[in-house]
């Protein structure tokens, strides 16, 4: 691994599959300081988190709809978190994506940036013959089904996007419906956004999709749109990466927030 | 000397900032480039770090807030600050390129006498890289949050080439036009303003916000920090059930939640079955002994018993082909290729790399195989793609003298043989008790796609093979 090159525009890929919020939480936390520190390149951070709701910095408690007792019920856990955005869920069949990208050093602009993850995902949504856009003043990926007979124009949601900002290191990113359980949407008001209903890749083509299937399509346009090269790493390696700095720098690896 | 705080520009076309959250309280102590303050636009949050050290005077924006960019939302009082130090940014400056800056100052005219030299506002952007180019990190006046800050009396207006383009093109004398910007520059988004007739620096309604409740985790009694609720890792027992008498808890690293969920997603998804069977390798064992000082002599590597279990596992993949696939829904996935997956143990957990195209490779190249992806397993020196596309796997409890393991299915293969410890034992052959090295060889397999029948006769043809060894190892 000490043998693969990095470039300014390296990026690498961590497929870390299922893991829970905290953990990943607690992993961005630890890129994000490692990019600064400019240990680690640019890093891709791609997970599926078991149920788990998260409420954004500028969200409101009343978006959440369940009882805790409900979500304790329906293992569903709860988490007040540092990114932008309202009310979201996780879950299992929904790809989530952390990039942790120095800024600084593609384009300082955010609200750019955001567009760019609105990309990548509208275009891997294509491949699959759909076609998903945007909402003015609303960020994530849409997808406009037209007035069919009775049923009235909707709009669905397929992804969404939530963004930390630190000296210009972006964590936190977006979470892509491919096959999840849509169900669980009814626990929120998703992106505190009433009267808007989710939907997941699973749905809109009525058939199964594999998580697998949509990966390398979402890695293909993050490389293009945002001109990154990307670079598969193992978690465990990166895991150790991560470690062997933090230890280099004297800060403790499981300092509290 | 007091220091103004701006509501940064975080992008080309963001004008207003929303301050989400003052992180220091009014004459608490800041070290410059901590974070001072959050803000948030569209869906993105940021943490804007100190432009100075010192003590944090008065807080002009409060929370809730919203504000056009450049607008002085605090200030800090630096006397009291020649004591503090500020070991980041002498890194901050080095991981900072500044070929940002530099292009987009590229459409910049060149900055006046009385403005900061090129190489002082990098350095100052350094220094202060959340906040837009433009904004000097020095503001030459004192203003307010609600009035844009006056032009000072200059002759010439300070704007980029596209705000006097923007000017030419709607007939607006840019004289006329207030600006925002550092030193009294006119800014894109004063020219916008213009052209709508606003005034530049409207102060926006203070958003209806209410700060969100902290809601507490519903948390039994120890902080779960590492052994956080998992839905794989579910806990068999209420959790406050097993704090008891004398402990210590430690989170699992990364490695190890991964191993736990993929051992848990294998059960679940797999049906695991079990079939026991044992083989004699008297012979092999004592190949092994007659050859092992040759083998290393001339080829450089040890001699193990692996490559003998994965050729014998190779040709029964070959006549079962079922044993060598993956379930893709209701579709069965063969593989050609034989991948063999060795799991191999670390101290600190556990990993299966992956022998690649093991029908292709003689016993000499198995070895090798086995030996440098083992080698470089312990040193982490594995690429991501050797621990990938693996097709069945192998698992040797008998190193650590198991007599026999049964193994949970490495996914996405449907089967995984375990090998014993090779010991001897008294056996009857030819209806006498001798005494012969035996060897015992577990199969755990997916019964969604692997029968009893086929796992037992793929099982006899590796005893078989095993037995009946005839190939030169050499």
């Amino acid at each position: 691994m000490e043998s693969l090159p990095i470039t300014d525009n390296t990026c690498w890929v961590v497929d870390a599959g299922f893991m829970a919020y905290r953990p990943a939480f607690e992993l961005q936390r630890r890129l994000v300081a490692a990019r600064k520190a400019g240990t680690v390149p640019d890093v891709l951070l791609l997970c599926e988190h078991p149920h788990v709701i998260t409420l954004g910095r500028n969200g409101r408690l009343e978006h959440l709809l369940a009882s805790e007792h409900l979500l304790r019920q329906m293992n569903v856990e709860f988490h007040s978190t540092d990114r932008g955005g309202d009310i979201t869920y996780h879950g299992p069949g929904q790809i989530v994506g952390y990039p942790i990208l120095n800024l600084a050093a593609i384009r300082r602009d955010v609200a750019w940036y955001v567009r760019q993850l609105e990309q990548v995902m509208i275009r891997a949504t294509a491949e699959f013959g759909i076609e998903a856009g945007r909402k003015a003043g609303m960020t994530g990926v849409w997808i406009e089904a037209s007035a069919d007979g009775d049923q009235p124009a909707t709009v669905e949601k397929l992804a969404a996007i939530g963004v930390h900002l630190s000296r210009w290191v972006t964590s936190h990113g977006f979470a892509y419906n491919v096959s999840t359980d849509l169900r669980y949407f009814d626990l929120i008001v998703p992106c505190g956004i009433q009267g808007k209903r989710a939907t997941s890749l699973e749905a809109l083509l009525g058939r199964a999709v594999h998580r697998e299937e949509v990966v390398p399509r979402l890695l293909r346009h993050f490389a293009a749109v945002l001109g990154r090269e990307m670079r598969p790493v193992l978690l465990g390696w990166l895991e150790e990466t991560l470690h062997e700095h933090e230890q280099a720098r004297e800060v403790p690896v499981h300092a509290a927030p | 000397m007091a220091t103004d705080v701006i509501m940064p520009q975080m992008g080309e076309s963001i004008f207003e900032g929303t301050i989400t959250k003052w992180l220091k309280k009014p004459g608490e102590k800041v070290e410059r480039d901590e974070p001072l303050f959050e803000i948030s636009t569209d869906k993105v949050d940021a943490e804007i770090p100190s432009p100075a050290a010192g003590v944090l005077k008065e807080i002009k924006v409060s929370e809730g807030q919203t504000v056009p960019i450049q607008t002085v939302v605090g200030v800090i009082d630096g006397a009291g600050s020649a004591v503090a130090s500020a070991p980041a940014p002498a890194r901050q400056e080095k991981q900072e390129p500044a070929r940002v800056e530099a292009r987009e100052r590229a459409d910049e005219k060149p900055a006046p006498a009385s403005a900061p030299t090129r190489a002082e506002a990098a350095k100052a952007d350094a220094q202060q890289p959340a906040s837009a180019p433009q904004a000097a990190p020095r503001p030459l006046a004192a203003t307010g949050a609600s009035a844009p800050p006056q032009r000072p009396g200059t002759e010439k207006v300070r704007s980029s080439p596209l705000v006097r383009r923007l000017a030419k093109e709607n007939n607006i004398d840019l004289t006329q036009v207030p600006g925002t910007g550092a030193g009294g520059r006119v800014s894109k988004k004063d020219i916008l303003s213009a052209m709508e007739g606003g005034a530049a620096g409207r102060q926006a309604p203070a958003a209806s916000y209410a700060s969100p409740a902290q809601r507490p985790a519903a948390a039994p009694p120890p902080p779960p920090s590492g052994a956080q609720a998992h839905a794989l890792l579910e806990t068999a027992v209420p959790r406050e059930r097993m704090y008891f008498g004398n402990y210590s808890v430690e989170p699992m690293s990364v490695m190890r939640q991964k191993i736990a969920d993929h051992m848990v997603m294998s059960k679940r998804v797999s049906p695991h079955v079990y079939s026991i069977d044992e083989a004699d390798v008297t012979n092999l064992v004592k190949l092994r002994n007659q050859k092992k000082e040759e083998f290393e002599r001339t080829t450089g590597s040890k001699l193990t018993f692996m490559p003998f279990f994965i050729r014998a596992a190779v040709e029964g993949l070959r006549a079962f082909p079922t044993v060598n696939s993956s379930v893709d829904g209701t579709n069965i996935v063969f593989h050609r290729e034989c991948n063999i997956g060795i799991a191999v143990a670390l101290d600190w957990g556990l990993i299966v790399p992956v022998v690649k195209n093991a029908e292709e490779k003689n016993f000499l190249g198995l070895q090798r195989a086995i030996n440098d992806l083992a080698e470089r397993a312990r040193s982490k020196r594995l690429k991501p793609e050797e621990v990938q596309e693996g097709t069945f796997s192998i698992t040797n409890p008998g190193v650590f003298g198991g007599l026999m393991g049964l193994p949970v299915i490495s996914q996405p293969n449907v089967a995984i043989l375990g090998l014993g410890t090779i010991e001897k034992r008294p056996v009857v052959v030819d209806d006498a008790i001798a005494i012969r090295s035996m060897v015992y060889l577990t199969l755990s397999y997916d019964h969604r796609v692997v029968d009893g029948a086929i796992a037992h006769q793929f099982m006899g043809k590796i005893k078989h093979f095993l037995e009946n060894w005839t190939e030169s190892i050499l």
